[in-house]
């Protein structure tokens, strides 16, 4: 007959384990992959994934082994899989940016540049108000 | 067999922040820099709570959602200041 606290160290340890090596991926990935519109892949998913499974083994490990309850890991995953993309989203537009002001010489992505934005702007990193633009929402 | 998990968990996140560290000097762009901050920093706190896990102790759970929160916002901050040339204005 197998106990329940071995059930609960098996499911504890799987976590443990495969959070890390989902960490190491998304690490290694960081070094492995070309231009830094790839590179965002790893930290951004697998990284976070894995530090998802962490977290999620440290609940079960307090909550069935030590029997204490805590909502820290909870919390603390929750902001990152909320704050991870918009993370992801600003280094995206620092990439853009720079790469329009030939800041990035010759650091291209194998799919070359991004389409042209629709419309008279660009892609939204920092450029001065078009002539017409109201100077908040509520105007016009 | 926890130990042996949490010991292999400590040896896969100190090969990835040796990874984020050369990433972080080698660049080659200001971007692969704050990605590799900002990894550092998640792996940061997935150490923290290994290391709760590893001394049975909640204490430092605590320092884990304070540095969740403030390497979001260095982050943020950094891009910011690429972006605009200045962070709040």
């Amino acid at each position: 007959m197998i106990q329940p606290g071995l059930i609960a160290e098996i499911l504890v340890s799987l976590l443990i384990v495969v959070g890390a090596g989902f960490a190491l991926v998304g690490s290694w990935g960081l070094v492995r992959l070309p231009t830094l519109m790839e590179r965002l892949h790893g930290p951004t998913k697998a990284t976070t994934l894995g530090l998802g499974g962490i977290l999620l083994g440290s609940v079960l490990f307090f909550q069935l082994i030590e029997g204490v309850w805590t909502a820290h890991e909870l919390l603390v995953s929750i902001f990152l899989f909320i704050t991870a993309p918009i993370a992801a989203n600003m280094i995206a537009k620092v990439h853009l940016h720079e790469t329009r002001l030939n800041r990035n010489d010759g650091i291209e992505t194998p799919a070359g540049s991004p389409p042209a934005a629709p419309g008279p702007g660009a892609w939204a990193t920092f450029e001065a108000p078009h002539r017409d633009t109201p100077a908040a929402t509520s105007e016009k | 067999m926890i130990d042996y998990a949490v010991m292999f968990g400590f040896a896969c996140l100190a090969l990835a922040f040796a990874f984020n560290l050369w990433r972080l000097l080698r660049g080659p762009t200001i971007g692969d820099r704050i990605v590799a901050l900002d990894t550092m920093v998640i792996n940061a706190i997935a150490l923290i709570v290994l290391n709760g896990i590893a001394t049975n102790s909640t204490v430092t759970f605590e320092a884990a959602l304070l540095l969740a929160m403030v390497g979001f916002i260095g982050t943020v901050a950094y891009c910011k200041f690429q972006l605009r040339g200045d962070i709040i204005e």
